[in-house]
This record gives structure tokens, sequence and C-alpha cells, in this order.
């Protein structure tokens, strides 16, 4: 999928608020353009305007928990001495979410002027920018930003490339990066908004949330809280694949319904069967139950999944669904930080069942031994990289039940036993 | 004062002396990983669990505050919604 040639076919329901401005094939906006556009980033009267009006406007985080950006920032703002650390987080190492690196390449300094806003409101020295080196179009087009900045802003401003890999985004593995050039999660007591990079205070938010944060500086938490349909408010990038005409990225509206974002992509190109909602972390569900349920954090909680970081990934209903789900937990266990052992041996384990079991060669304990496993494994890693896989596998057990029970018989009924894309 | 049992889980190698000595608290997976039940640890298991403390081979085992647990923001920072759920929300 080449995020550019989708991104120029999409078409969303409200306008387009982060991803507003020139058309996508005209490629990254300038800071000329950017400021001709939005004027320059507002000054502030320091942290007590700031934040209260991130609060009002119920932004949450983008990177995968939802986590309230303003609570983050109050949080960090009030351990920050001199020297604090934002980090603004674009490793984006989900394999299937590109919405972080079509930002960072189509609107860097929005990204840039969220980044310097955190800075401002915590009361940093330093912004850093992580971008996730595979992603060469984002890192060009941030290079590129940074350098248009030419250091005339009051924080020192840098861009250090993110080392491939799933769990090089996590905070604790961005601080250890940028501290030790190791981006293996760390599991000490403090953490980064308590003793992040050379030891200060830092915060690390992901790159989408603090480009919508920009935007509440310049028109307000009441025009952010305009757009939404139900409980959450704003607008969200998300990242479709699958069967669908033009996937790609597309900037929605919070509340709109799955149906409506598969019309926007172009529509099916084939029966849909199943969804994975929010990444690789995330959870599957039928589309016959989740087709008219809100694209909302809230409803989505309730119906016992996740907004994560935004992934939409569509299953062809001829696809079999327990390779679908061994191809992702193999993935899962193969970018293990190889840390901590129930990560390693777990994860390991899990993925080599349900290897038997997409191949229908399965130990008689196999799908037994997974629905332990998957229970057994949450929480006793040092990051969440266990309970992410362990989570995803839960609902794939839950969703293809049928399909599980019937390759631990021996038996597929997908003759072709096609992993499916999603 | 109450305190709870904490595993450093990128040091811990699986020696499993905790769970000889702590039956009552500390259980190893099918790999012979530490799974530590949940909650605040009873007063009576004190003396056992400062012991299991010590002896630990690779210093992975500790007993916190549960003030100090809760202390984990930005360690959710990447967790889907489940697993802030599995962690008892906050």
């Amino acid at each position: 999928m080449t995020v550019n040639a989708v991104l120029a076919t999409a078409t969303t329901t409200i306008e387009r608020r982060l991803l507003a401005g020139q058309p996508f094939a005209a490629g990254p906006e300038s800071w000329d353009q950017h400021r001709a556009r939005l004027g320059e980033l507002p000054r502030c009267a320091g942290p007590a305007a700031i934040i209260p009006s991130i609060e009002r406007s119920g932004l949450i985080g983008r990177g995968g928990a939802g986590f309230p950006v303003g609570r983050k920032w109050r949080s960090v703002a009030e351990r920050s001495r001199r020297g604090a650390v934002v980090v603004a987080n674009g490793a984006e190492g989900e394999p299937r979410s590109a919405k972080d690196r079509a930002l960072m390449h189509l609107r860097p300094h929005l990204v840039i002027d969220g980044g310097l806003l955190a800075a401002e409101a915590i009361g940093a020295e330093e912004l850093v920018v992580y971008v996730g080196s595979e992603h060469g179009e984002a890192v060009r087009s941030m290079s590129r930003a940074v350098a248009e900045r030419g250091g005339r802003d009051a924080v020192a401003l840098r861009l250090v490339e993110a080392p491939h890999g799933y769990v090089s985004g996590e905070s604790t593995a961005v601080v250890h990066y940028l501290n030790a050039r190791d981006a293996r999660p760390t599991s000490t007591l403090e953490r980064p908004f308590e003793r992040g990079v050379r030891s200060h205070p830092t915060l690390v938010q992901n790159v989408e949330s603090l480009a919508q944060a920009a935007l509440i500086a310049r028109f307000g938490d009441a025009w952010y809280r305009d757009a939404g349909r139900g409980r959450t408010r704003g607008t969200a990038l998300v990242t479709v694949s699958g069967p669908v005409r033009f996937p790609g990225v597309y900037e929605i509206e919070y509340g709109i319904t799955m149906a409506e974002l598969v019309a926007m992509t172009g529509g099916p190109t084939a029966e849909i069967g199943t969804v994975l909602i929010g990444g690789y972390f995330g959870g599957w569900g039928s589309v016959r139950d989740l087709w008219e349920v809100p694209l909302d954090p809230v409803d989505l909680a309730e119906a016992g999944l996740g907004f994560g970081c935004g992934l939409i990934g569509l299953l062809d209903a001829d696809a079999c669904g327990v390779r679908a789900t061994e191809r992702i937990v193999h993935y899962m266990a193969a970018e293990s930080a190889r840390q901590c052992g129930p990560c390693i041996f777990g994860l390991g384990a899990m993925a080599a069942a349900l290897e038997r079991l997409g191949g229908c060669r399965p130990l008689p304990d196999d799908l037994e031994n997974l629905a332990r496993w998957s229970a057994q494994i949450v929480g006793r890693g040092a990051c969440h990289h266990p309970d992410g896989a362990a989570a995803l596998l839960t609902s794939g057990l839950r969703v293809f039940a049928d399909e599980f029970n019937r390759h631990q018989r021996g038996h597929c009924a997908h003759a072709s036993l096609r992993a499916g894309e999603v | 004062m109450a305190a709870s049992l904490r595993v450093d889980r990128a040091r811990c190698e699986g020696y499993g002396m905790c769970a000889e000595l702590l039956p009552e608290a500390i259980e190893l997976d099918d790999w012979g990983y530490p799974i530590v039940r949940d909650g605040v640890l009873p007063e009576h298991l004190r003396a056992l669990a400062e012991r299991a403390v010590e002896v630990c081979p690779v210093l992975a085992l500790r007993l916190v505050s549960p003030e100090r647990m809760r202390s984990t923001l930005h360690s959710r920072s990447l967790a889907p919604h489940t697993a802030l759920r599995s962690h008892g929300g906050g």
C-alpha cells in the first residue's frame, strides 16, 4: 500500500483538519505554506493557559492507549524541573498502520508546532522528533521541516531516527534508545515522566496527538469538540487495510460507523468477514456485529475492543482466521525484545501451537494451552508487548472459535488455507 | 506498612526460588517464570517475602508499597484497553 497514492483518493465526510490544506499529491507542506494557511503558533501565556484548554478539549492520545493528553501533560508539568524533554513519537512500528508516517510526510510543521506547544506546557528545553527509520518519506519531510525552523525557537529541536522494530516506539524503549542507543523497553520503577532522557522528566507523545494539540492552540477546545458524532470528540486518523477499493489513511470523525468508513474507501472488493481493530495490539471482531457500531473508543471498549492506533484491518470472509491469527502472533513473537521470560517463551510457544493448528496438525492439547497461556501471560512483561499478543489471541479464539475447533480436529473449511492480509 | 511483590521481568531468569519459599503468593508458569498473586501481600507472609527477595540469585524480586505500584502512568501509554482493564485500571 503506498500512502501517497491512497491518500490522494481519500474523501472525508467532514472538513479535514489534520490533513487540511493542499492536495496530498502535492507532498509535504513547507513552513511558509504552513504559516500562510494556519498562521504562527499562538504564543501562550504559559502552562497555566495551555493545559486546561487541552484538558477541556477531551483530546486523547493516538499512540494506542488513548490516555487523556491534558492529564498526561499536567502530570509531567508537576514534576518538571530544568531540562525536561518532549519526544514527538513517530516510530510507528505497527506493521499495517500508516497514519503517523502520512501525517509526518504531509504536515510536518503541525507535528513540530504540537511538540513546541507541549514543551511550553511542561517547561521543556528540548524537543526530539523520533521518526521510524523505515518511513523514508516521513524522515525526509521531518528533517527538512526541522531545518526550515533554523533553530529560531527557544526549544532545542532535533530529529532522531528510531530503529526498525515493533517495540521501539514503546515509551520506555524510546527513552532507552535516546539515552543508550538501545531501543528495548526498560522495567525500572521510575517512568519516563519522572526520569527519562538524560534523567530529566520526559513527555513521550504520539505525533498525531501533538498535531491535534497544535490545532487546539489555534482554534480552541470548543472548535475541537465540534467534530465527533458520539461520546469521544474530535477527528482521528485511521488506516484501512484489506479488501476495499482504496485502502489507506483517512481522517474521520470519531463515531462514524464501520459501514460509513468502508463506503468512504470505495466499498468492498470481496465479502468481508472479520475485522482487526486497533492494530496487532488490538482485537478481532465479526463485521456483522460491528458494522453499525460507532468507531468511537468508548463504544469499542463496550464491545470489548479498542480503537488503538486506528488500524481497521478487514479480512476477506474466504480467508482462514486461524492462519491470520497465527501470522500476527508469529510476528509479535519475533518482535519480542527478548528480555522477559514470559514474553520469549510464552509468545514462542503460542506461535508454535498456532502454527501446528494452522497446518491442521495440532498436538492434543494445543487449543487448550493457547486459552490458558493467553490468560496467564497478561501483565508479565517489562512492557505491554506480551499483553498485546495475548489480547489479540484471546479475541481470535473467541471470534474464530468454530474454526479453531475444526483445526484442532485436523480440518480447515478454507480449502486454500490462505491466511489473508489484514 | 502494606506491601506488594513486584518482579523485574527483564531481570528474572526463572530460578523459581521465590515460588519455593512463597507458594501461597507465587506460582510458576510452564516455563518456570513466576506468576504473582494479585493484591497486597498478607502480613503473615511478610517475613517469608523478605527472605524471597534476599535469595533471588538475580535480585529480580522486590517488595514495594502499593502507591508505588500505581505510579505507572507511562508504562500504560501504549497498552490496549484490554490490558488496562486487566491491570485494574487507574
